[in-house]
């Protein structure tokens, strides 16, 4: 467990200001308390310095996860975002999406949202803008990246992909093991 | 007697000046010959032998004239040489010398050639010449011209050889494969050692050794070459800090331990002092995006226009039908 370098740092903000921008002053500075990154085994953990205080104790071969688990870097370096950072980024998220619901389930089963399954979409929300996807009951159900910006979104057929899936809450089930 | 003191001055400037220009100027009877390359300048005028010789009273002075008139005359044949400036508009005045004409003689003695190796010995003594040999070599599976050795060879990769015959006379339980690989570990090894050998023997008779490479064995790793690369790099005398990087070198390079243990913050350290640093990290990286997106803006536009003609398109419709519906 270590803190991350400077390079890590930065790319690890880009990555999240691509979905909530310049909110992530509010994820660093918490008027709550004081949260931290720390960096275990190459995935990224956010926790508060209480519960840092309470993991030194644990040696580090038996230390599987701590706090919350934004995500992990992978061998050359890149930073992958995963599900568990969906509850720190639905709040702050610039760039909504909302899915109808009849296309929630095939959401949740892992598929790109399609324009007959798109409900609302932020307004000028840019091509390949990261945006976090909701349910029509404002749920958030997970984050992906925009494939059209919003005025495509208007004109392209039904059967075209309007959200490139990234994260879902389904991964929770369908990925049980694999999730630290 | 102000004004005699004044004219006192004034001559004695009149003829100061008259001294540097005098200086300047050096008059000789015959010219001086000039080899500009090797910044020489020679000098047949016969000298005063008189006053230059051993106990003469006056011979330093003599001496330093005369060599301050020829360095003099040396000089003025420099500053007519084509000069330009070095290194752009700011730098130095630079003269080009000419080729040097004068033919210096050698400061060490020359090399001795090299002996000859053991088996240059053996060739010279069997009478045995080298004979050219073609670098490809037709190959008939593949049918087309291969290597002869190296890099998809003729005859196909050695290391992936199926089939090894048992040769007559050899023990049938022995491993063929093994055996080979064997011997050309061992014909490697002694060639290198040859190789080695023949170096000391020339190292030993004195000779210039062929420019010794970075490491001995002439197999240089990755690791070895980076190595040294980051060595070169700092040995400047501002320690590496105004050295431009090459094509490929990556840019940042850690700080202290270069090559040995990584550093990280504490894990424990001040958390404060981390959240600034972030924050401070934010706000740089929050600084650096362009305030006018292009794409944004033109998007922007083209949604104006969308509403424009939406909304004028609703009002003809509205109006055709109210017509259609009056009648």
């Amino acid at each position: 467990m270590r803190p991350l370098t400077e390079a890590e740092t930065r790319t690890l903000f880009e990555k999240l200001g691509r979905y909530i921008g310049e909110n992530i002053q509010l994820l660093v500075d918490r008027p709550d308390g004081t949260y931290c990154f720390r960096l275990h085994r190459d995935r990224v953990y956010y926790l508060s310095e209480k519960l840092l205080k309470v993991a030194t104790s644990i040696p580090r071969d038996n230390l599987v996860s701590l706090g919350t688990c934004f995500g992990k870097f992978t061998k050359s370096q890149k930073f992958r975002l995963s599900v568990m950072a969906l509850d720190f980024l639905a709040p702050y998220a610039k760039y909504k999406v909302w899915v109808k619901p009849g296309s929630e389930q095939s959401f949740l089963y892992g598929n790109h949202v399609l324009k007959s399954g798109l409900g609302r979409i932020t307004e000028n929300t840019a091509q390949y803008q990261g945006v976090v996807v909701y349910s029509m009951a404002d749920v958030p159900l997970g984050f992906g990246v925009a494939a059209k910006s919003t005025q495509e979104c208007r004109k392209v057929d039904p059967m075209a992909i309007v959200v490139f899936r990234q994260a879902d809450v389904g991964e929770y089930v369908r990925n049980e093991d694999t999730l630290t | 007697m102000a004004a005699v003191r004044v004219e006192e001055v004034l001559a004695a400037a009149e003829e100061q000046e008259a001294e540097k220009r005098r200086s300047v100027t050096v008059e000789k009877e015959l010219e001086l010959e000039f080899d500009l390359g090797n910044l020489l300048a020679l000098d047949r005028n016969p000298p005063a032998a008189a006053g230059l010789r051993g106990a003469a009273p006056g011979r330093e002075a003599k001496l330093r004239a005369l060599a301050r008139d020829n360095t003099q005359l040396l000089v003025a044949q420099l500053w007519e040489l084509p000069a330009e400036r070095a290194g752009g508009a700011g730098g130095p005045l630079v003269a080009r010398l000419p080729e040097p004409a004068f033919l210096l003689p050698r400061e060490k003695p020359p090399p001795r050639p090299r002996p000859p190796t053991r088996w240059e010995q053996f060739a010279r003594l069997k009478g045995i010449r080298r004979r050219k040999r073609t670098s490809l070599v037709w190959d008939e599976e593949a049918k087309e011209w291969r290597r002869r050795w190296g890099y998809r060879r003729a005859g196909g990769d050695p290391a992936r050889a199926w089939l090894a015959e048992v040769p007559e006379g050899a023990d049938p339980e022995e491993d063929q494969f093994a055996r080979l690989r064997r011997e050309k570990r061992e014909r490697v090894a002694r060639n290198e050692l040859n190789r080695l050998r023949n170096l000391a023997r020339a190292h030993r008779a004195g000779t210039a050794v062929p420019a010794a490479p970075l490491h001995p064995t002439g197999h240089q790793s990755r690791e070895e070459l980076s190595h040294v690369a980051r060595v070169a790099r700092v040995s400047t005398a501002s320690l590496g800090r105004f050295q431009p990087r090459l094509p490929r070198e990556p840019a940042e390079t850690l700080s202290r331990n270069a090559g040995k243990k990584r550093r990280f913050e504490p894990l424990l350290g001040n958390l404060a002092a981390e959240r600034s640093r972030q924050l401070e990290l934010l706000r740089d990286m929050g600084s650096k995006k362009p305030v006018l997106n292009i794409t944004r803006a033109v998007n922007k536009q083209l949604r104006q226009e969308e509403a424009e003609a939406a909304a004028a398109k609703g009002k003809k419709q509205s109006q055709r039908g109210k017509r259609g519906r009056r009648q």
